[in-house]
């Protein structure tokens, strides 16, 4: 018989070909799902040819998504572009995304039904994470790994312990996934969940929306969490319904399963969060964890740029202007997001504030195009990370908070929580 | 055995402060070591001799999972990482890449910037010459040991499907 596992032991044991593995252990699994965009995509295809590659392992399961310097922000950028697309058309990829129907992965991939539960996924990028959101062993990885991937259709994974992590009590008006994400992160610290896997418990679950999960799973990295899965509910069977490109099965952790620790988070009585520069789990309310100046707001990334958040963030905006100092960039993460936006008329709501709204992609959340920092400069965004230098010049100050925080501190310049907006 | 000068560092340098983002779109690996680590100390690049040590505190190279971070190090002709920890896709991707990681917290504690250190890549025994004390770094996972000496995930994957 074999040993009860956790959600992630179950994933790996499937995938590695064996009854069960044990924490610690070395094995060398199948992938299900392999991404790569446009940082990640050149040393892959390097790779994959120094590595003697001439097919990729599965052409139904490579998908390349040009985001972070789309629309191609100088010629560096464009020839990057290029030779993604070249290689996609010369392996046949079936899943490439550039120009008007790319968007933010990590936002994409989810919604075009890519990625899902009991899959074994990597990405050339450290939010692949997000896709635990649907019950999947999600994570990110280095162009190297993608290129033996991509090649072997394997990779190795040293089987990680799994934190058990227990949510409760109910959210409060203006209170949503990034708050829950950033109160995970305060109580973690930046190395509590290093080389571990998360694993969501409890009665507040079934209550989060799809994009909570999402927005949730996709923070829990600066942690150092290799993986942070959500279970496979009937929210999930939803939101897969007519999306899903593959067949899937459900996993669920075996009730005996071995926790190395159990975090609980009780959500009721939490206020609207921000995470103060430089680091993510330095997290306090919002109406005092920063007076200074705001220039700028940016509303958007794979952390909170999905429907939900867009539509928190229009009803902060709604009928008020944004503050004269403040450049408010609203960019929604896909090309469905933005359209969706334009016919609920959200995009009249920004336009009409004084606020931007940009091109499906990452913006200027990493930093390198679409709305970078000068020095002395603060910002307020629905991202990541705020480490210094992240967004621009090292001698700006980046505040993460959720859509109601960051749309209140568009409109107030400074960093504020949207009851001090909205009655 | 490889010597050099210690540049000291603090806790969770991240992947961005290694190589910013606004660098990524950049090909050549000698454009990244140009500006590696440039925002927290400018001098670094320039003044870094062949073989030279980074000593760094917690959770070296969080964040973002972008392999140019380890290239850019190993591309500027750092001769090892030394830190307290790693984060986790930093310490993949180095040895994905053949570059020298240790974890060693008590070198990262008590080594000085400037000081001059010799280090047994194999062993992992790390000396500091100006204050005369040595350090023991954790050992690494055999089978990580052995991609090493296989030359690299690349190398080891090359040899798996041609032969040679």
């Amino acid at each position: 018989m074999s040993q009860p596992q956790t959600m992630s032991q179950k994933i790996l044991s499937s995938r590695a070909g064996l009854p069960s593995v044990e924490p610690g252990a070395i094995v060398e699994a199948a992938v299900d799902m392999v991404l790569a965009n446009d940082v990640s995509a050149p040393m892959m295809i390097r790779g994959f040819k120094e590595a003697g590659g001439e097919r990729v392992f599965d052409p139904a399961r490579v998908v390349l998504v040009a985001d972070h310097f789309t629309p191609n922000k100088d010629v560096a950028s464009a020839l990057i572009v290029n030779e993604m697309s070249e290689f996609a058309s010369s392996q046949r990829l079936e899943h490439r995304f550039e120009g008007g129907r790319s968007g933010v992965a990590h936002v994409l991939l989810a919604e075009q039904g890519l990625t899902l539960p009991g899959e074994l996924i990597i990405g050339g990028d450290s939010r692949a994470l997000t896709y635990g959101a649907l019950g999947a062993f999600a994570t990110g990885v280095g162009a190297t790994d993608l290129a033996a991937a991509l090649v072997t259709g394997r990779t190795w994974f040293k089987v990680p312990e799994t934190i058990r992590v227990q949510l409760s009590g109910e959210l409060g008006p203006w209170v949503g996934g990034m708050d829950i994400a950033l109160a995970l992160l305060n109580t973690l610290g930046p190395e509590g969940a290093h080389y571990q896997s998360l694993e969501f418990h409890g009665p507040l679950v079934e209550a989060l929306s799809m994009e909570a999960r999402q927005t949730i799973s996709n923070l829990m990295v600066e942690s150092g969490a290799k993986a942070a899965l959500f279970p496979v509910d009937q929210a999930t069977t939803d939101y897969l319904a007519g999306k899903a490109k593959r067949s899937w099965h459900s996993v669920a952790p075996d009730p005996e399963a071995a926790y190395s620790r159990t975090i609980e988070l009780d959500v009721s009585g939490l206020e609207p969060l921000a995470a103060r520069p430089h680091l993510p789990h330095d997290v306090a309310p919002a109406h005092s964890a920063g007076y200074e100046p705001v220039n700028q707001v940016f509303i958007g990334s794979c952390a909170a740029a999905r429907l939900e958040d867009l539509r928190v963030a229009a009803k902060v905006l709604e009928g008020r202007t944004v503050h004269p100092r403040v450049r408010l960039m609203v960019i929604p993460a896909t090309p469905a997001l933005a359209l969706a936006a334009l016919r609920e008329g959200l995009t009249e709501t920004f336009v009409a504030a004084g606020g931007m709204v940009g091109p499906p992609s990452c913006g200027p959340c990493a930093g390198g195009h679409l709305g970078v920092l000068a020095p002395g400069e603060v910002a307020v965004a629905t991202a990541n990370r705020n480490y210094r230098g992240r967004m621009g010049h090292p001698g700006s100050r980046i505040y993460l908070a959720g859509p109601a925080v960051a749309a209140a501190s568009a409109i107030l310049g400074r960093l504020a929580s949207p009851t001090e907006v909205v009655s | 055995m490889i010597s050099g000068r210690a540049w000291v560092f603090g806790d969770h340098i991240s992947s961005d402060a290694i190589v910013p983002a606004r660098y990524l779109n950049q090909r050549n690996p000698r454009s990244w070591a140009g500006v590696v680590l440039a925002d927290l100390r400018p001098e670094f690049a320039e003044q870094l001799g062949f073989g030279d040590f980074i000593v760094a505190g917690r959770n070296f190279g969080c964040g973002s999972s972008r392999e140019q971070a380890p290239m850019a190090i190993k591309t500027a002709g750092v001769g090892a990482v030394i830190a307290h920890s790693f984060s986790r896709m930093f310490y993949r991707n180095a040895f994905n890449l053949g570059l020298p990681v240790f974890a060693c917290p008590e070198a990262a504690s008590l080594v000085h910037d400037g000081d001059r250190l010799r280090l047994d890549l194999f062993s992992g025994a790390i000396q500091d010459l100006d204050q005369e004390s040595s350090f023991q770094a954790e050992a690494v996972d055999p089978y990580l040991a052995e991609m090493v000496s296989a030359g690299g995930l690349i190398k080891k994957v090359r040899k798996q499907i041609t032969g040679h």
